[in-house]
């Protein structure tokens, strides 16, 4: 038996995976070339070792399981997950140290789970925070943008770095804790907000630098949204969470809690709310879900950056909320049409 | 009746405490971040194990059926603080180190496993015997898993022999990379479960391949 739908016009929707992947690389772009611009060329040198490490994990991988290498090397989301992978690291740290993290994102973060579409957590959260607990000193050693120090490493400078294992005493003026970081420390010391945004390494809003890369992450969302890649729930949740729970300890005491201008425009909150809690596999799929799933990333980012150990915290709010996923989606099932 | 063969190889092999029954995993998980306190806790379980199996055997004429639970646990909670003791009385150091999984080996789960469902229905001999086994085993498994995580976590083998060898075993540390960073995942709880789950693979792996070959050949003679 066969049944035939009769309706015309058809419009072909052309929504395929590789489409879906080349729009987030697309939206990347704005955000990475300021990124570079400010630190240096060493941002650009860890995509590029990322992006070549996952296609040979994942190349490797798919022959070791008989599944067809091309199609799955050709859609490019091994390339997104090494991208955003590549964004949290410091801008200079050592070659192996890229290539343990992409091991672990490609073969236990994605492809132990059975591979793309099947793993329950962020893939490139999961070779992050791998990194993050195993090498503290290295993946905590951030430098000072351009706007601040006046100089960044050379091409040259960086690629010795990276790969020769250069000395990095040598810059080491140029290495500075992150703004964030700094507010951290000097919070947890009894110094005042106030007295800490005279740093140099503040800006208007919030770190110098900084600000401005979180806000061409922002025009990268936006086209997102245009595109209709992603949908607003969960960046509008997750930001409206972080927004909503800065501005309640800002009002209780400006002086040990920062504004909400500084939470939403340090670190990694814009680029997690739109490029990284939004990954379609391991986020929620009920729309009501997802709004529960982006206000749990958003309060969960607030409180480990400020009660937490670690001065940023979307890896491990995205991962937690990974967790609990299941249970959001089993309790935003929208109702079947007729049932009450 | 089984016999000594198979006891040994369920023991070690077929029924393995870590790999197969998956008991014990709280001190197996928490103390194999060398191979010195896999090693140390895995021979104190082993004694424990024999002990409590060949004493849970010859009593299991006198112990009535409702009340055997607790007996066994008495019994192990016994045989586990003289262990205890006599490990602070001649391995202080070794002793410090692994500090509270000693006083747990009562609650390990493979040793009253094996009280109930071996030597409390078996002679001496065997419950001995499978006491040795099923401890050398765990043992085994702790050892490697300490090995495992102790090369890839810190890049050395036999760090710190001399808490348990004397002092003349320190030349026994193998250092292999005088400028390895350390890998800190290896020494911390996940590095455990990633190192048990390979260990666990590598087993089934083996159980699995000679399977695969006598299906292959199997068919052949249809052809004909």
């Amino acid at each position: 038996m066969t049944s035939v739908i009769v309706s015309s016009p058809y419009v072909a929707q052309g929504s395929t995976l590789k489409r879906l992947m080349i729009q987030v690389i697309i939206a990347l772009l704005p955000g990475t070339i300021a990124y570079a611009w400010y630190f240096g060329p060493g941002v650009i040198i860890n995509i590029c070792l990322a992006v070549l490490l996952a296609l040979a994990f994942e190349a490797g991988i798919l022959k070791l399981r008989a599944k067809p290498v091309m199609p799955h090397l050709t859609d490019f989301s091994a390339v997104v997950a090494a991208w955003l992978f590549a964004l949290c690291l410091p801008m200079h740290i050592p070659w192996w140290l890229v290539l343990v993290g992409i091991g672990f994102t490609m073969v236990a973060g994605k492809h132990l789970y059975g591979g793309l579409g099947f793993n329950p957590f962020n893939p490139a959260m999961v070779g992050y925070v791998v990194l993050l607990i195993s090498f503290p000193r290295e993946m905590t050693t951030w430098y000072l943008p351009n706007s601040v120090s006046g100089e960044t490493l050379s091409l040259k400078e960086a690629l010795a770095y990276t790969f020769g294992g250069a000395d990095i005493q040598q810059w080491d003026a140029l290495s500075s804790a992150t703004p964030l970081d700094q507010v951290k420390t000097a919070v947890a010391q009894g110094i005042t907000v106030a007295e800490i945004r005279l740093s140099p390494v503040f800006g208007e809003y919030a770190g110098k630098g900084w600000e401005w890369i979180a806000f061409w992450w922002f025009i990268g969302g936006l086209w997102l949204l245009a595109t209709r890649t992603i949908r607003w729930h969960i960046p509008v949740a997750l930001l409206a969470a972080v927004i909503a729970m800065s501005l309640l300890f800002y009002l209780i005491n400006p002086e040990t809690y920062t504004s909400p201008l500084f939470h939403l425009l340090s670190g990694a909150v814009v680029i997690g709310a739109f490029f990284i809690a939004t990954d379609p596999v391991t986020a929620a799929t009920t729309d009501t879900g997802r709004i529960y799933y982006g206000l749990l990333i958003g309060c969960l980012i607030y409180v480990i950056r400020v009660w937490g150990g670690y001065p940023d915290g979307i890896a491990f709010a995205v991962l937690l909320a990974n967790m609990c996923v299941p249970l959001i989606d089993y309790y935003t099932q929208p109702r079947v049409y007729g049932e009450k | 009746m089984t016999t000594s063969r198979e006891i040994s190889r369920d023991g070690l092999w077929g029924n393995n405490v870590a790999l197969v029954q998956l008991l014990g995993l709280c001190p197996l998980l928490a103390v194999t971040s060398t191979v010195v306190n896999g090693i140390g806790l895995g021979i104190a379980t082993l004694i424990t194990l024999v002990l409590s199996n060949t004493i849970v055997s010859l009593i299991r004429g006198f112990v009535r059926k409702e009340v055997r639970l607790p007996v066994f646990v008495l019994i192990i909670a016994s045989v586990v603080t003289i262990i205890e003791l006599s490990m602070q009385a001649l391995f202080y150091d070794l002793y410090l180190v692994l500090g509270i999984f000693i006083p747990l080996i009562v609650t390990n789960c493979a040793i009253i496993g094996r009280a109930e469902g071996f030597a409390s229905r078996n002679p001496v001999g065997p419950a001995a015997l499978d006491g040795l086994m099923m401890g050398l085993g765990f043992l085994v498994v702790l050892a490697l898993l300490g090995a495992l995580r102790e090369i890839i976590g810190f890049g050395t083998l036999f760090a710190n022999a001399e808490l348990m060898f004397g002092d003349g075993a320190q030349t026994l540390t193998i250092e292999f990379n005088k400028d390895y960073p350390g890998f800190l995942l290896a020494v911390l709880p996940p590095g455990a479960f990633f190192g048990l789950a390979v260990l666990i693979v590598a087993k089934n792996w083996l159980d699995l391949r000679p399977r695969e070959k006598q299906e292959i050949i199997e068919p052949a003679p249809e052809t004909a």
